[in-house]
């Protein structure tokens, strides 16, 4: 086990060198940098004064040279400076981190509170109108794109309260945190909820035929006991996997929910910053995101054992 | 009927029915069978596959998956409490206490991520007053009671670390664990090494001796009925067509279909015997049960069928002393086939 747990890490760092290698090489692609967006919109170019900012950025190394002034820097915890603030980029992305990460995670725990439980009772309940009907809110659900879900959701609030939720960094009132965090939250977090009732759905509908569920029946467990303590807990496995899924792809959903709601987090501020190729928040805030994504893998990897025992991780 | 209701009766079925709603149509998957166990013995239920022993268990174990199948006559009585009349709740409080079942495959029946102790324990303390500590003790004591080894360490152990003996074994403890007054068990050893399949039916008796516990033996092979019952009943598309002491049906069945079974049994071949002799089997295939002959189910594979029996099916009737058959030539028949 231990050994694994090694290998696993090791095989994290490949990963995350391999990430950092791409994403660094695609920025350098995409056309222009910061340099050609400033001259373009002040329409006069002096190739001199052009020269001059790249040399000062760096931009003007060769591309080798650019990548390990970069990871130099990171092993060493200097992320550099932001092109457009000018200010160190751990101390822009930093202070971000949080509002990002609470509304993933309440996102995350919206789509597994409502979904697993939903699942169970669409499965149990097969073939009824209950089972119908969350059948076709969970389509649905993955049918709605999140920003469009999100929007929907402000016009409804000011046509019914006349205003939307502002963000606020300190909210004074439970009503204004939950506007603020929850329901940003759940507009994102409906699409994982509906892929999460319907895994948790048919997993379940799975587990459900097998022996040891009329072994359980059999001895005189009630329905509760036999859905929940022992065919949820052999039908989460499929439903782990696509929760940690989602955990990645959250971050795709979390950018436009949080343009959005006009929230200031991390995948806002991602979009901004490759808007002007402010290379050093760009690449910093991508390898964040692996870092998380290759950690959220590696925890559903750990759950398996932990909830499977025949899942064992020898060498 | 043959069983007078006596002190001594755990089970009494009656006129049971159990019918099945599919596509193809309804179909009677049991059809008015009645028997009974008393304590301490073992009555076993014989017939091929999808002949309707298994559902008569889970009937009795009011276990039968409905939608798409329901009970929908006859009476089943446990300790004298009529088990159809109860609520499900009530029936709940039965289950696993008063009857317990086992299964057939012991590799799919217990649940894969718990372990063995607490899924014995579970049994314990959904019927008994109990501690998580008391119960526990308990569950190690019905593993060295079913003779595993090491039941302490094997307790802690899930079920994929045990073998198919052991994990049958297992079951078998989980049954017992409330001292049930009647234990159903459905092809306890069809699933096991021969070798293991003697030792699992020897404990299963043995203990039944020990705790006095009613038995329902359900299987298809003779040769267990022969060892392990005191009363045999037989079964044929749904329907029971012959009942009888195990000395009885095996010195003279009176149901071709009994004698039918018994002639394709594999008999050793002593030394210097012909070994080329061929097995008997019975021609033609059990009818779908969507789609019964108007007479006799077993007319059109019987070779001693007459028109009658194509045309009217034969009542049970008492040929011998307490022998039970539903066939018009019954007394025709004598000694074994």
């Amino acid at each position: 086990m231990f050994a694994y747990i090694v290998r696993r890490l090791a095989l994290m760092l490949v990963t995350l060198f391999g990430i950092s290698v791409i994403i660094f090489v695609l920025l350098r692609v995409v056309p222009g940098n910061i340099v050609d967006i400033l001259f373009d919109a002040a329409g006069f170019v002096d190739p001199t004064d052009k020269a001059n900012l790249e040399k000062e950025l760096g931009l003007n190394l060769p591309i080798y040279q650019q990548y390990l002034n970069w990871i130099g820097g990171l092993l060493h915890g200097d992320l550099g400076y932001s092109y457009v603030s000018e200010k160190p980029a751990l101390q822009e992305i930093l202070p971000r981190i949080p509002i990002t990460a609470r509304l993933a995670a309440l996102a995350l725990l919206f789509s597994a509170s409502i979904g697993i439980p939903l699942g169970v009772l669409s499965a149990v309940h097969q073939g009824s109108r209950l089972d119908y009907t969350l059948r076709v809110v969970s389509l649905s659900g993955l049918s709605l794109p999140s920003f469009w879900l999100g929007l929907l959701i402000l016009m409804a609030s000011v046509s019914m309260f006349g205003s939307m939720p502002i963000y606020n960094p300190n909210p004074k009132t439970w009503t204004e945190a939950f506007a603020i965090y929850a329901v940003p939250a759940m507009a994102v977090g409906f699409r994982s909820a509906a892929l999460t009732m319907r895994i948790t759905r048919s997993s379940m509908l799975e587990i459900l035929r097998q022996d040891y569920i009329r072994t359980a029946r059999a001895k005189g467990a009630s329905e509760a006991s036999v859905n929940y303590r022992h065919a949820l807990k052999n039908a989460i496995l499929p439903v782990i996997t696509v929760i940690g899924i989602e955990a990645a792809f959250l971050i795709g959903g979390l950018i436009v929910t949080e343009t959005v709601f006009n929230i200031p987090g991390v995948a806002r501020f991602l979009v901004e910053a490759l808007r002007w190729r402010d290379y050093p928040i760009v690449q910093n805030l991508v390898m964040l995101i692996a870092v998380v994504v290759v950690v959220a893998n590696f925890t559903v990897d750990m759950l398996y054992a932990a909830i499977d025992p025949r899942i064992r991780y020898g060498d | 009927m043959m069983e007078a209701k006596t002190e001594d009766t755990v089970l009494d079925v009656r006129n049971l029915q159990t019918v099945f709603f599919t596509n193809s149509g309804l179909f009677r998957a049991v059809d008015d069978v009645s028997f009974s166990v008393r304590r301490g013995e073992t009555l076993a239920i014989v017939g091929e596959s999808g002949c309707g022993k298994s559902v008569t268990a889970l009937s009795v174990m009011r276990l039968v998956p409905d939608p798409p199948g329901r009970v929908v006559g006859g009476s089943v009585t446990l300790e004298g409490t009529d088990l159809l009349s109860l609520d499900e709740a009530e029936m709940r409080d039965i289950r696993g206490n008063r009857i317990s079942m086992i299964f057939q495959e012991p590799m799919t029946s217990l649940n894969p991520v718990m372990r063995i102790g607490d899924q014995i324990t579970e049994v314990l303390r959904l019927h008994q007053e109990m501690t998580a500590k008391e119960a526990w003790a308990k569950a190690v004591e019905m593993l060295r009671l079913v003779r595993i080894p090491e039941p302490q360490r094997r307790a802690h152990e899930y079920p994929h670390q045990l073998s198919g003996g052991m994990r049958q074994r297992a079951m078998i403890a989980m049954a017992l664990a409330c001292r049930p007054a009647l234990l159903i068990a459905d092809e306890p050893t069809t699933a096991l090494d021969v070798t293991i399949q003697a030792q699992i039916l020897a404990l299963i008796v043995d203990l039944q001796k020990t705790l006095g516990t009613g038995l329902i033996l359900i299987t298809h092979d003779l040769g267990v009925v022969a060892q392990t019952a005191q009363r045999v009943i037989v079964m044929y598309a749904g329907k029971k067509v012959e009942e009888a002491t195990v000395e009885d049906l095996f010195a003279n069945p009176k149901h071709p279909y009994t004698r039918g079974l018994m002639a394709s049994m594999p008999a050793v071949i002593s030394f210097g015997a012909k070994t080329d002799a061929r097995l008997n089997e019975i021609p033609g295939m059990v009818p779908s049960l969507t789609n019964l002959p108007p007479g006799c189910a077993f007319a059109p594979r019987c070779r001693l069928a007459i028109d009658r029996c194509r045309a009217e099916y034969p009542p049970l009737q008492e040929v011998d002393a307490h022998h039970l058959a539903a066939c018009w030539r019954a007394t025709e028949l004598q000694g074994a086939p």
